[in-house]
């Protein structure tokens, strides 16, 4: 069961990071996973007054704040014409929309969770988060950082041409994905990243095996290199060996579709 | 004949109440304010308490009491929801030194709130003497561990169980020279099918509230689907008088059999009785996914014989049953999976043998789940069969046109009961044009590569058991000229209520509106066995028919006391008694006056009806799948069920138990997972791991009905509760077979597991 | 701590646990529309509207909705009784258990959006878990209810 001593609302970020450093303390996302945590909390911190909520174009970069819900990632037209609407394939299955009407990008994100579509998703958009005070990281280097006290407050993706395909096989409709795979083509260079492994996302260059383009003999040679590299593991859910097998038929599917996609932005 | 009320989608009475949310759960009309119940469970699936300290717990302020297995009574008892002497052996205590799976109850916390009760649990220690468990079932029979060694074990009935065995019954019964039969058959077949320990999931997990009441007695508001037995069975387990009890169940949040069996009822009962305090239990997901009563595991083995033109002479049905870690209706639901699959063959059938053994675990306890062991059965039988039909490339279709049961044929495999109303053959061909069976039975290669296939599946239930199930209605002419009905029965969604006070109004030529229905309180409502075995149409449901031909026969009587005529000159219509030959009417609401002044005749009548058969429901469920190749996936797109169940009483309910049904049968044919860790928990503890189908999940279904006329039921009825979840496994694994040549015999039929045979 | 916010259009003041979910906040103040039925977040039974947005309230601090607007089914009565009408006439309550949430989220789906397909129906539900009913008939009843809408509308 989850106990909380001293629920706060600061109103500077500054001040949130002072809680933040306290012991037992937790900034709180959609509190959808920390709920369900048998764990004692002091300071529950929630950043619902730091405005936060936002998706901004800023120059040439489009700011997701961290108490964006998925709801609003899902239903928001300019991110997913950038997208091609990735985005919203990637959260459309997260259990219906009430939950995605809590669930936040930073929470999503923060967690680095295995099963994370979101994360998959975003480390093929090449993004970067706003840590709050250690300042801009790029999200792959995030998703293999230490969990320290930092606050994420945004993430923040560059409008460059982009190109990006997100598929993932699940047993049922809602449930946590078997699989996710994310692969994009942002200025000429392809990205492929495979979560729900069911470790966290990781990303796989593929510049070299594409440099002819898209075709079937390349995503082959691709392939081949990303299932001898990747570490799939089992679960409840599915076994290594069928992994590798949807790994396979993902990245097939996926760069099939980056191919017919031409760049939303 | 044309009915007023019967045959029509009359609305349920508490339908908007319920979709506006009113408070009428057992957690909504009890008080708040209460003792909170939880319960210490056991992280070893095989133990024995060593040490139990409790002193901590005790004393943090706001705990009421804490209680070990020091505490209770010593003499077993069994939680299943069954007719005294119940066949499921005598083999619980409310909290027991030794622990028999991973869950099992350790202490019991009484506390002011939640958050003490919690903080108590915690500082419980437990020193235990691990054991090794036993948790393959097919090594549990004669297994050196024994999960029940205990003295004071008992089987009250001659069912072949044996603690020291691990055998929880045990039995074989045949007909014909079934070696003789097989050895002339053109084709012989074995094959050995597995399904798992699959939840009810209702929504409302199990919650009891209880207090004591004016006269000191124990008062027990429930969600039950059986009042009566659960109060035999907290007497038993209390070892105190029946007389002391008082069971009541408000509305219930679905039950599918859950509810069948006590689960959460004897904690806070042992509570309350104690410290004659009012406490409340309610029981979170996790506990009613891990320590509850789900369906059983088994591993049904059959072996067909045919011939060539797909005559089907000969099945062997051998059933093992996990009933885990106690015996719960162990030695019932097992037969059902024989019993009820075998005489579906009656047609051709020369011989058959059916034998089983149900053994005792350190899995969670089993119990009654909707199908009740039909279901299990049903997919294998039904696997073979259309198996069978492959290898003679005979369509799935007619191998069962050829061998289906008609309506006249005793079934030898059904105690031969003869089937008096059977339209199965009718419910097939309906099927088949409502389908379209011809063409979509086609295999079909999309452009994505996606195969579209179809397969089907027969399935029959029984209508309450007969000779032991006992519903009885009150009936009662009310001061205004209206009726209240009395039942035992439990309406736990399905609408029963609302069912027999159609019957009701039918015989009394009044709007359903003039019945009010009251069900279920022990010192209340007349006897009835409880909801379950798909009784409460059949059997509570002609003891209604009765009770309004009772009362109409005694206010005729009333009448004559104004009319001063003979009886042959009155008659009872909508209004009141009418004297015919004088055309004076004395209207309901003047009889009902009569009755309460210098009145010696009865206008409340009760009447109790058994049955002495239990006429099958049958059906036919087609379904259309559309298989990806390359990962396994199967998305149902159009599911077809055509019903026997009798007369339907209520169109519309009749409709929405079987869509409910076939859903359920979908989760358990694609999604939904029981399996054990080797420690033996399970990892699928919640909604978000035990994976019950959404709206997305299920594609479209197509229900409708094939009436035959049940001469036992009331108005020509059966039942249509149960048979519903039957068809979805082995017709799912059939178009699964004709997409790829690859038959499942292990539910469910994840992606994983169709890839992996695909690529066999 | 102090809590104020408003619960079905009446202004409250309490003083709570800071850890008191949403659900059970509801409750203890007469909502018993509001059930529980899954501990992860998975069943939509405890669906109320937070500032006019369906949430979970199982899995919301109370304290979150500070300063909020909160709805629950008793606000919505008048509203809701129309769509319950077109669902009992299916029979599609069953239990009645998963009906208070399923029509939360009903209501907030078509309030969103006013004539949705039979796709967007089924996917801004899916989150609504219902053991009894197969959704079939909640379908159904919900398209009826659409077509006397549509219907009225052109009368």
């Amino acid at each position: 069961m989850l106990s909380i001593r001293n629920y706060v609302r600061p109103q500077t970020i500054e001040e949130a990071y002072e809680y933040a450093k306290k012991p037992l303390s937790v900034v709180l996302g959609g509190m959808l996973w920390l709920k369900m945590q048998n764990r004692n909390v002091n300071f529950a911190i929630d950043l619902s007054d730091l405005h936060l909520d936002q998706i901004e174009e800023i120059d040439d970069e489009i700011h997701i704040g961290a108490m964006v819900t998925l709801r609003e990632l899902e239903t928001n037209e300019q991110l997913n014409y950038f997208t091609q609407g990735a985005i919203k394939e990637s959260v459309r299955h997260i259990v219906g929309v009430q939950f995605r009407n809590l669930a936040t990008m930073g929470g999503s994100i923060y967690g680095r969770f295995g099963f994370s579509d979101v994360l998959t998703l975003f480390m093929a958009l090449d993004c970067e988060v706003e840590l709050y005070p250690t300042g801009r990281v790029s999200i792959k280097e995030f998703a293999n950082m230490k969990f320290t006290k930092d606050i994420l407050t945004k993430v923040i993706i560059k409008k460059v041409p982009t190109n990006v395909v997100y598929l993932s096989q699940r047993n049922i409709s809602t449930d946590f994905p078997v699989l996710t795979c994310a692969v994009s083509n942002i200025n000429q260079h392809y990205t492929c990243i495979i979560g729900a492994r069911p470790l966290h996302a990781v990303a796989i260059n593929g510049d070299s095996y594409f440099e002819t383009g898209i075709t079937e003999k390349n995503i082959q040679n691709f392939t081949k290199c990303v299932l001898s590299e990747l570490k799939l593991g089992s679960n409840s859910r599915a076994s290594k060996e069928y992994r590798q097998k949807i790994a396979k038929v993902l990245i097939k599917r996926a760069f099939l579709q980056l191919k017919e996609d031409v760049y939303g932005n | 004949m044309a009915y007023k009320h019967i045959e029509k989608p009359v609305m349920k009475k508490d339908a908007m109440n319920l979709l506006l949310g009113k408070p009428v759960y057992v957690d909504d009309i009890t008080s708040q304010d209460c003792l909170v119940v939880k319960v210490l469970r056991s992280p070893h699936a095989h133990a024995l308490i060593e040490e139990i300290d409790v002193s901590k717990a005790q004393k943090i302020p706001g705990i009421e009491a804490v209680y070990t297995y020091k505490d209770v009574p010593q003499k077993r008892f069994t939680m299943a929801g069954q007719t005294s002497p119940e066949p499921s052996p005598y083999d619980r205590l409310i909290l027991d030194q030794r622990v028999r799976f991973v869950g099992d109850a350790v202490a019991i916390v009484a506390g002011i709130n939640e958050k003490v009760v919690d903080r108590a649990l915690k500082i419980i220690k437990v020193k235990y003497q691990v054991l090794t468990p036993v948790l393959d079932f097919t090594k549990a029979k004669d297994n050196n561990i024994l999960v029940h060694p205990e003295e004071n074990w008992k089987a009250l009935c001659p069912v072949g169980a044996d603690n020291h065995r691990n055998l929880v019954a045990t039995d074989s019964s045949s007909q014909g020279d079934l070696e003789k039969v097989f050895a002339s058959c053109d084709q012989v077949i074995e094959r050995t099918y597995h399904t798992r320990a699959n939840q009810q999931a209702m929504m409302e997990t199990f919650r009891t509230y209880c207090e004591i009441d004016p006269y000191g007695r124990l008062h027990v508001i429930s969600s039950t689907q059986i009042v009566f037995h659960c109060r035999r069975i907290l007497a038993n387990a209390l070892d105190i008088p029946q007389s002391k009890i008082r069971v009541e169940k408000p509305r219930i949040g679905g039950g599918f059999g859950a509810k069948q069996t006590v689960v959460a009822e004897v904690y806070p009962a042992f509570v309350t009785w104690m410290t004659k305090k009012p406490s409340k239990m309610i029981y979170s997901r996790k506990e009613s996914q891990i320590a509850s009563t789900p369906r059983h595991e088994m591993q049904v083995t059959v072996k067909l014989g045919a011939m060539n033109d797909g005559t089907i002479r000969a099945m062997d049905v051998y059933t093992l049953s996990n009933s885990g870690a106690f015996g719960e209706h162990g030695p019932t639901t097992v037969g059902l999976s024989g019993h009820k699959s075998i005489p579906l063959y009656t047609n051709n059938l020369e011989a058959f043998k059916f034998s089983y053994d149900v053994v005792y675990t350190n899995c969670q306890a089993a119990g009654a789940y909707r199908g009740y062991g039909a279901t299990q059965g049903l997919f294998a039988v039904e696997s073979i069969v259309s198996e069978m039909a492959g290898i003679l490339g005979i369509d799935p279709v007619v191998i069962r046109e050829k061998n289906m049961v008609r309506q006249g044929q005793t079934m030898g495999a059904y105690y031969n009961e003869v089937a008096k109303a059977c339209a199965l053959d009718k419910c097939m061909d309906h099927a088949k044009k409502l389908f379209d069976w011809e063409n979509k039975s086609k295999v079909r290669v999309l452009e994505n590569g996606k195969i579209r296939s179809s397969g089907v599946a027969m399935a029959m239930q029984g209508s309450g058991i007969s000779g032991v199930d006992v519903g009885s209605a009150t009936l009662k002419l009310e001061d205004d000229g209206y009726y209240t009905l009395h039942i035992g029965a439990a309406d736990m969604g399905t609408g029963c209520d609302t069912i027999l006070a159609q019957m009701a109004a039918e015989c009394l030529d009044c709007d359903v509106d003039q019945i009010v229905v009251f069900g279920a309180d022990t010192d209340i409502s007349p006897y009835d066995s409880g909801s379950y075995a798909s009784s409460t149409t059949y059997v509570t449901g002609k003891a209604v028919e009765q009770a309004c031909e009772k009362l109409k026969n005694n206010l005729c009587d009333l009448a004559l006391q104004t009319f001063h005529c003979e009886k042959e000159d009155v008659e009872f219509t909508s209004q009141g008694v009418k004297n015919l030959k004088t055309n004076e009417l004395l209207t309901l609401k003047e009889l009902a006056l009569k009755a309460m002044c210098g009145n010696n005749i009865e206008t409340q009548v009760t009447v109790t009806h058994s049955s002495p058969f239990s006429p099958p429901p049958y059906m036919v469920g087609m379904v259309e799948i559309e298989l990806d190749k390359e990962t396994g996936q199967v998305d149902i797109l159009d599911y077809v069920a055509v019903v026997d169940c009798g007369t339907v009483i209520n169109t519309n309910l009749a409709r929405v138990q079987t869509e409910g049904g076939l859903v359920q049968g979908i989760g358990m044919a694609l999604y939904e997972d029981v399996q054990y860790t080797k420690r033996g928990a399970i990892p699928e503890n919640s909604f978000m791991q035990y994976k019950i189908p959404t709206r997305l999940d299920m594609g479209k279904i197509r229900v409708e009905f094939e009436s035959s006329y049940e001469p036992t039921g009331p108005f020509g009825a059966k039942s249509i509760g149960e048979i519903v979840i039957n068809t979805p496994s082995p017709a799912i694994a059939n178009a699964i077979y004709r997409a790829t040549g690859k038959y499942l015999k292990d539910l469910p039929m994840t992606p994983e597991k169709i890839l992996m045979a695909i690529d066999e | 701590m102090e809590i104020k916010l408003t619960l079905n259009g009446e202004r409250i003041v309490q003083d709570i646990e800071p850890d008191l979910l949403l659900i059970d906040f509801v409750r203890k103040n007469g909502c018993y529309s509001v059930k529980r039925g899954c501990d992860t977040s998975n069943c939509g039974l405890c669906t109320v509207l937070l500032n006019d947005k369906p949430v979970l309230s199982c899995s919301v601090l109370a304290m979150r909705a500070n300063g909020a607007k909160v709805v629950t089914l008793e606000g919505m009565q008048e509203e809701a009784k129309p769509l319950a009408t077109f669902i009992a006439s299916q029979g599609a309550e069953q239990c009645g258990f998963c009906n208070p949430g399923f029509m939360m989220n009903t209501l907030a789906l078509l309030k969103e959006n006013p004539h949705p397909s039979d796709d967007e129906i089924k996917e801004f539900l899916a989150g609504n878990l219902c053991r009894c009913s197969g959704y079939e008939g909640q379908l159904r009843g919900i398209k009826n209810y659409l077509n006397y809408l549509e219907e009225k509308g052109n009368e």
